[in-house]
């Protein structure tokens, strides 16, 4: 029998060639597998001996990684963290839905609605454009300002307010690109049904343009969980504010490395699910590549 | 014979300065199958366009069933439901399973119950030999189960009239016996198609007759017997022989 053409069945029936071939990726892969741990090691070791090695160094390590302070503000950071964390799921769920309305009224034809495709488009424009300090300090004290009401309107809500309006910004502009990257010819076969404009938009071009964009969803869902610390300068004592309370009053900066590490922790499952996804997306549109 | 299911008159369409459609004349009657001939160019697509109300019109009249329904007071989407239309690449719609695909219409125009627009949906999967596919997504079927899908889906809501746009021209040649057949089939049921084709041996089999365009103007039309074996126009004779050869 031929050294190729053997009975079919388990992997003891492969020919020598491919054994041969996968001894060698075998060997290949885990070759490669140490390197990286050598590399990984050798990199943080010559770090941690250079930073060590600053005159500065045993000054900085006190004032901003000291295990007691660190302890000490805890309670109060992650507290603040809570209100972080209520905020980004109610600004979240708002960008979502601003986002795809103002990308929805952007992509409306027809004379009639040129004054709503315009002010979508300013609407764009200049939030994207201002940066979202600027806006929080405009929404921040200037919606007070208006008196709408006589009762105290919290940090966090203005804050929340603002974190929409830019976001919301950035957002649609997602949504339109997935939007029109959904082919013409799928518009086409759903109105040849006799399917509306409206539903036609509803139950075929958003769920692919959805599809399309949900990387590019997550990662702004990232800078979102950060931006939401931003709402400590509106007076909200968040995890941010926490920590320069507690910085305050001791003198000591380790406030804001607590608070940073809880913002970290937070991005971290985040950003693997976002690059897990993103991931799963090429390999189902590149099936077979190597490359 | 009666009133005729569609019927066209002095239709025109341009698109910028190139006139597509030059005036076409055209009847077609219920179960009466039809197709278009032509080459590429001709306005086989735009004529079959502007029936189902996807390109507007310059100037004529197209009546359905009497009715003017190019005038733009019209529902367009009314129309289109009464219309099934079957595209080139089979545009269905990838985010949605086989079934989905199937009874999108007849559950978001037509308002037909779940249960009983998927029961009727399989039937109709039934019918084009894909029962076994109903639960899968498109990506997953081939070039020929794809169209014959499509081909339900314009049948799910039992349109009036079925437009067919040159529905083998995006398969490989192995895969459009599969397709064909199915198309024989329901015009051997009394559908009423329009169909636009490159199957010059697949038109002379089904149509009842053919209409032969060039140059946006129907240049001769008759039942297939006669165009084929002898057709009348010079234009046309030099079209046959270079498909023919």
């Amino acid at each position: 029998m031929s050294r190729l053409l053997r009975e079919p069945g388990g992997p003891a029936d492969l020919s020598e060639v491919e054994l041969g071939r996968r001894a060698y990726r075998r060997g290949r892969q885990q070759r490669s597998v140490l390197v990286a741990a050598l590399s990984t090691v050798a990199f943080a070791v010559v770090m941690w001996i250079t930073l060590a090695n600053t005159p500065g160094w045993p000054r900085v390590q006190e004032t901003f990684f000291s295990w007691e302070h660190a302890v000490r503000a805890f309670p109060a950071v992650a507290e603040g963290f809570l209100l972080n964390l209520r905020v980004l799921a109610i600004a979240s769920v708002l960008v979502l839905i601003v986002g795809l309305a103002i990308a929805l009224l952007r992509t409306l034809r027809g004379p009639v609605f040129f004054p709503i495709r315009f002010l979508a488009a300013a609407y764009t424009d200049v939030f994207r454009g201002v940066p979202l300090i600027l806006v929080l300090y405009l929404v921040g004290f200037g919606i007070p300002g208006l008196r709408i009401t006589d009762d105290f309107i919290p940090g966090e809500v203005l804050g929340t307010a603002a974190l929409v309006l830019t976001y919301s910004a950035y957002v649609s502009e997602v949504f339109r690109a997935g939007i029109e990257a959904v082919h013409p010819s799928q518009r086409l076969a759903a109105r040849a049904m006799g399917l509306s404009h409206a539903k036609t938009l509803r139950l075929v071009v958003i769920p692919q343009a959805v599809r399309k964009v949900t990387p590019a969803l997550m990662n702004d869902f990232v800078a979102l969980q950060k931006d939401v610390g931003l709402i400590s300068v509106l007076g909200a004592v968040d995890a941010v504010r926490s920590a320069q309370i507690a910085t305050a009053a001791s003198f000591n900066f380790t406030p804001y490395v607590v608070a940073g590490v809880l913002f970290v922790l937070l991005a971290i499952p985040t950003v693997r699910l976002t690059d897990w996804y993103t991931a799963r997306v090429r390999r189902r549109e590149q099936m077979g590549a190597v490359v | 014979m009666s009133a005729p299911l569609l019927r066209l008159t002095g239709l025109r369409k341009s698109f910028g300065e190139h006139e597509v459609l030059r005036g076409i004349d055209l009847e077609l009657h219920a179960h009466e199958v039809v197709a278009l001939i032509g080459a590429s160019g001709s306005g086989k697509s735009t004529l079959l366009r502007t029936v189902n109300l996807l390109e507007t019109i310059d100037d004529g009249v197209i009546e359905l069933r009497g009715d003017d329904i190019a005038d733009p007071r019209t529902d367009a989407d009314r129309i289109r439901s009464r219309i099934g239309t079957v595209f080139q690449q089979f545009n269905l719609f990838p985010h949605l399973s086989v079934i989905d695909n199937v009874t999108l219409a007849a559950r978001h125009v037509h308002r037909v119950p779940r249960a009983r627009a998927k029961s009727r949906g399989l039937e109709l999967l039934d019918r084009v030999g894909l029962a076994h596919k109903a639960d899968d997504f498109p990506d997953r079927l081939s070039g020929g189960q794809q169209q014959r899908v499509a081909i339900a889906r314009a049948l799910a809501t039992e349109p009036e009239l079925l437009l067919l746009d040159e529905i083998t021209s995006a398969l490989d040649p192995e895969l459009v016996g599969e397709v064909l057949d199915l198309v024989r089939t329901l015009a051997e049921g009394g559908t009423t198609i329009l169909m636009a084709t490159h199957e010059m041996a697949f038109a002379r089999d089904v149509a009842h007759r053919v209409v032969f365009l060039d140059g946006g103007v129907i240049v001769e039309q008759g039942p297939p017997a006669e165009v084929f074996a002898a057709p009348r126009e010079e234009r046309t004779c030099a079209f046959l022989a270079r498909f023919l050869g």
